[in-house]
């Protein structure tokens, strides 16, 4: 008889396999009687095969909100023979999507909800919020507890989905309404595919977009511009990290277990192969007033602090050969030809290490320009292997949020990576015994000792600091 | 008529054919196998299981022979009947595209003075503006694509660095293919002396007709058969103004002059998904606009869905369906093409749309005017040739024409080359006194996207259909490419195959592939289903480990078959 509840009111996919239902789904079909009366259905983890106990999520064929009907794919289940399109059993409303694409989910498991009118949407996804708080990203079957909880607070939860949906409307207005040239007075929007697509993915209101291609046309790039705009990252160099970083930090599940993306694995294993090289850290207060001086008379001419410090260190590199060195098999190590300065970037819940190569030749102009080229790449993580993974050696700096000193860790194959401080107002005695005002700043870098030895960094510092106190040689 | 045939053939060997043919014929008991494609390389091949050392020494002596039989030949076939029996030709074929060639050869074999008449290039739609210009665009749109996936190459282990492209350099290739096919059809036309008329062909009665540029000048000529192969031409719905620059049919997108930003594409069958493989591995958006309800509405609705989802979700796709293409206007004075849209069963306006190019991939009209029809009371249906199932014409009062055939496109049962050389090659068995029916359901098709698609026989609604009908039952089976090995060596485990057959008594009735080298693929089931070989015997076929055809050896033996095998290839052969 659940049986039959079952077949119902979920999903079964295209293939004949899926009455190999799990007991899991199973246990909880007097919850499923009830919803049924809500008009609110749930959308299980089909079984596929008669050996699959869970199916990752390939990607979701409808969006939430969108209408499907009676044997339309809704999503593309991989189980662990192969990719499967399961098809919806009802007329209705992708309400909400539970578990999202890339996650996996055990059979039987709720993975969306379905609505059978427009207006339950609100509702579903009241239950959805609800819900998501008690239901880990890798979703096992909702015990029989959790079920009936969520079902217990869908009335009161009613006032949840209408703030929801106001703010929904508020956010969108708030894109304001650019008119469209191509598009009879704002009516319509004339978007490429790509456009499309991009939107639909990053949530990016059309109509709010004002559009560059052709008869002013919305393509990719105009999309991604307003995803820019609004995320409110702007600023060039170093300021890019600050505000990344702290739009970063809202809107984080709290409780919930998240798996590594791309970025976040490869640096994971960067980090563990770094614990094989030995290390060692020197340190060194470098008096930055002449290079803020500096700073603030070629800013205008779209100079950054970063490409500053990039220009610094491959100039005192130039002198110190052996800092600019690797060893990758600890046996021999490398001279380097290039000098190139890798400098490290907060990104999208990452890190990566976009390359100023030949920092050394090039002058501070062109230094600057690549290095804005290059962050926007990596924002739009369109960076080309060459372009974050040929660094010789790395500047990693804090200074923008109030750091004074820190230490970095030395990213493998390469010899050394200096961690730069805020430079800040100190008072300083001098030499001829009275009391002055300096700005200055710590600089701490981390070397592989195998190669570089505590007598190299120490000249390398002094180098550098020699070059930041009496910058003329920055602007050659 | 995108799924192309490969026709590439640099030294024809049309007299070890010729010789073989004729033994091989003369003691074969069953029906010989079909040929798909008249330029097979290797002639032997086929017939070599059915000889003995008897005809082995013959093959051996073939090239002594050869001056002797060459000179038979320049005469084109001065021994045969046509000299005897009065008429010019033995044969004359109207278009010397891949049905007419396909056909002109086996008729040399078959001992028969043959002509073939061409207003054109020889070659026709598929080796000109079709199947093979597309395929030399289509690989280079593979390579294109495979380099851009970093994801790909990375899994590979492999860095490398943004690809581009060199626009006049890839249509160069496509270019220089067409020629070169052209060349090598050209040759194995002449070489076994088969006349090439040059001029439009016109039928004036029975076993008669004209060739020439038109007008007085043109020759009149006789023939004992008479074959219409004039093939077809891209169908432009009304309301759509071609100009050729902004607003095109796939014969001047395979020119490849411009890569718009945003290309429409009209009709989401073969071709229009052929296209979208290749613009956008080149970098353009494309629209889809699409009559019925689905995308690729000719395909298994399964492999549709997964090839939705594979060359259209990902990519810089979008598509609306259910509409048509009421009025399209090239793109002039600064202003985009402008493309309107109504619904196809309201006809309400439905939108508009503003593209930089649109190509009008709405499927293939006949190519029959000016061909005479009218001289011996045949009335085309809408522009087809009418022809029952051995070719033969059917004249207005639904009586046979006497020695009139029509094949390939002209006729409309399957727009296929493959398909239209085989039809001809079934006329050329018919005219030398052998009835041969051809079994349409065996031919396959394949579409070139990355990765392929490819089918033969039914799809799983039209096989319900039939079962439904006849009352058998109907079973399916599946094998993904995931489970295959060199798939995965090769990092494309995507892809499906499909089996569609009967469990009680193992025939086959469809298999629908989508995945790497598909079209390849396919014709070890188009083969069973021409041989009418059942799963419970060809399971049994060995294949060497580890290919891509393991997944159709997967897809066998994954059938359950009611009755056991029968004892044909059980034979014991001493190793």
């Amino acid at each position: 008889m659940s049986h039959s509840h079952l077949l119902r009111s979920s999903f079964i996919p295209t293939a004949p396999t899926s009455l190999h239902r799990r007991s899991a789904a199973v246990s909880h079909a007097p919850t499923r009687t009830q919803q049924i009366q809500s008009k609110i259905r749930e959308i299980f983890m089909p079984a596929l095969s008669s050996t699959m106990t869970e199916g990752k999520i390939v990607s979701w064929v409808k969006s939430e909100g969108e209408k499907l009907s009676k044997g339309e794919s809704v999503v593309v289940v991989e189980s662990d023979k192969a990719d499967m399109d399961v098809e919806s059993f009802y007329d209705g409303y992708l309400a909400a999507i539970i578990v999202d694409e890339g996650l996996s989910a055990a059979v039987g498991s709720t993975i969306a909800l379905l609505a059978e009118s427009e207006e339950e949407i609100a509702l579903a996804l009241s239950q959805k919020s609800s819900s998501s708080a008690s239901s880990p990203v890798s979703v096992p079957a909702p015990s029989d507890s959790d079920a009936s909880k969520v079902f217990d607070e869908m009335p009161s939860s009613e006032e949840v989905a209408s703030t929801q949906v106001l703010n929904a409307s508020v956010s969108s207005a708030g894109l304001g309404s650019a008119a469209h040239p191509a598009s009879e007075g704002g009516k319509r929007v004339v978007a490429s595919p790509y456009a499309k697509k991009l939107a639909k993915y990053l949530g990016v209101d059309l109509r709010g977009v004002v559009g560059s291609g052709p008869n002013g046309r919305v393509v990719a790039k105009d999309v991604e511009a307003a995803v820019k705009v609004s995320g409110g990252g702007g600023g060039a160099g170093a300021t890019v990290v600050a505000s990344e970083v702290a739009a970063k930090s809202s809107g984080v599940k709290l409780g919930s277990v998240v798996p590594f993306t791309t970025m976040q694995s490869a640096v994971s294993r960067n980090m563990v192969e770094s614990l094989a090289v030995p290390t060692f850290r020197v340190g060194y207060t470098i008096t930055t007033d002449a290079l803020d001086a500096l700073y603030k008379k070629i800013k205008s001419k779209g100079v950054t602090m970063t490409a500053l410090l990039a220009k610094a260190a491959a100039l005192a590199l130039v002198k110190h050969p052996v800092v600019n060195s690797s060893c990758r098999d600890g046996k021999s190590f490398t001279y380097n030809s290039h000098i190139n300065i890798a400098v490290a970037v907060a990104i999208d819940g990452g890190l990566i290490t976009p390359v100023l190569q030949d920092a050394d030749k090039s002058d501070i102009y062109t230094l600057s320009r690549k290095w804005k080229e290059l962050v926007d790449k990596a924002r739009a993580k369109q960076l080309q292997p060459n372009e974050y993974n040929t660094g010789t050696f790395t500047l990693s700096n804090l200074g923008m949020f109030g750091v004074d000193r820190f230490d970095a860790i030395l990213p493998p194959g390469t010899g050394a990576i200096m961690a730069v401080g805020a430079s800040q107002p100190s008072i300083v005695g001098t030499k001829d015994g009275r009391i002055g005002m300096k700005t200055q700043m710590q600089v701490n870098v981390t070397a592989d000792h195998r190669v570089i030895y505590g007598a190299d960094l120490a000249a390398f510092l002094q180098t550098l600091a020699k070059i930041i106190e009496d910058p003329k040689d920055l602007t050659l | 008529m995108q799924s192309a045939i490969s026709i590439s053939l640099s030294s024809p060997s049309p007299i070890a054919r010729f010789d073989v043919i004729n033994t091989s014929n003369a003691c074969l008991p069953t029906p010989r196998s079909l040929r798909f494609c008249g330029l097979r390389g290797e002639a032997f091949q086929s017939t070599s299981s059915f000889k003995t050392s008897s005809f082995r020494s013959a093959r051996l002596n073939s090239r002594s022979s050869l001056n002797k039989v060459f000179a038979a030949l320049n005469s084109n076939g001065a021994t045969s009947s046509s000299s005897s029996s009065g008429f010019d030709y033995d044969l004359v074929i109207i278009g010397a595209g891949v049905g007419g060639h396909g056909a002109a050869l086996h008729a040399v074999e078959k001992g028969l003075k043959t002509a073939i008449i061409e207003g054109d290039v020889v070659g026709g739609t598929c080796v000109n503006r079709g199947c093979v210009p597309s395929k030399a665009l289509l690989a280079v749109s593979g390579r294109m694509r495979e380099l851009q996936n970093e994801q790909h190459m990375k899994s590979f282990g492999l860095q490398v660095a943004a690809a581009g492209y060199d626009r006049q350099g890839v249509a160069d290739h496509a270019n220089n293919l067409a020629a070169k096919i052209r060349g090598n059809l050209t040759n194995s036309l002449k070489a076994i002396g088969v006349d090439i008329l040059t001029g439009v062909g016109t039928i004036l009665g029975p076993q008669k007709l004209k060739y020439g540029k038109g007008g007085s000048g043109d020759t009149i000529i006789t023939a004992k058969d008479i074959i219409i192969a004039t093939g077809s031409v891209p169908f432009v719905p009304k309301g759509i103004e071609v100009d050729g620059k902004s607003v095109i049919t796939s014969d001047h997108a395979l020119k490849l002059e411009f890569i718009p930003e945003w290309i429409a594409i009209v009709g989401s069958g073969y071709i229009g998904l052929e296209f979208s493989d290749v613009y956008t591995a080149l970098g353009s958006e494309v629209t889809f606009i699409e009559a019925l309800d689905q995308l690729m509405p000719g395909f298994d609705p399964e492999i549709g869905k997964l090839a939705q989802r594979v060359l259209i979700n990902p990519r810089k796709i979008d598509y609306h369906t259910g509409v048509f293409a009421s009025k399209i206007t090239p793109a002039k004075d600064g202003k985009p093409v402008q493309i309107e849209l109504i619904d196809a069963k309201t006809k309400e306006p439905k939108d508009t749309l503003e593209v930089d190019a649109a190509l009008i991939a709405t499927g293939r009209a006949p190519f029959t005017e000016g061909l005479g029809l009218e001289n011996i009371n045949v009335q085309t249906q809408r522009g087809f040739v009418p022809v029952d199932e051995r070719m033969r014409v059917i004249d207005a009062n639904g009586k046979l024409v006497p020695n009139l055939y029509c094949i390939g496109d002209a006729n409309g049962k399957m727009m296929l080359a493959h398909a239209a050389s085989a039809q001809g090659i079934s006329v050329i068995e018919q005219v030398s006194g052998k009835d041969h029916v051809l079994n349409h359901l065996s031919i396959p098709a394949a579409c070139f996207t990355h990765p392929e698609i490819s089918f033969v026989g039914l799809t799983e609604p039209q096989a319900r259909e039939k079962g439904e009908k006849e009352g058998f039952e109907i079973s399916i089976a599946k094998t993904s490419f995931k489970a295959n090995t060199k798939a995965l060596a090769e990092n494309e485990g995507e892809g499906l195959a499909k089996l569609i057959y009967r469990p009680d008594n193992g025939e086959i009735l469809g298999v629908h592939i989508f995945g790497m080298h598909a079209a390849d693929l396919i014709h070890e089931a188009s083969n069973a289903i021409a041989m009418g070989t059942r799963l419970q015997d060809i399971k049994f076929a060995v294949h060497a480990h580890p290919t891509l055809s393991e997944i159709l050896d997967e897809l066998f033996k994954s059938a359950k078959v009611k009755v056991s095998t029968s004892s044909a290839v059980a034979q014991p052969v001493p190793v």
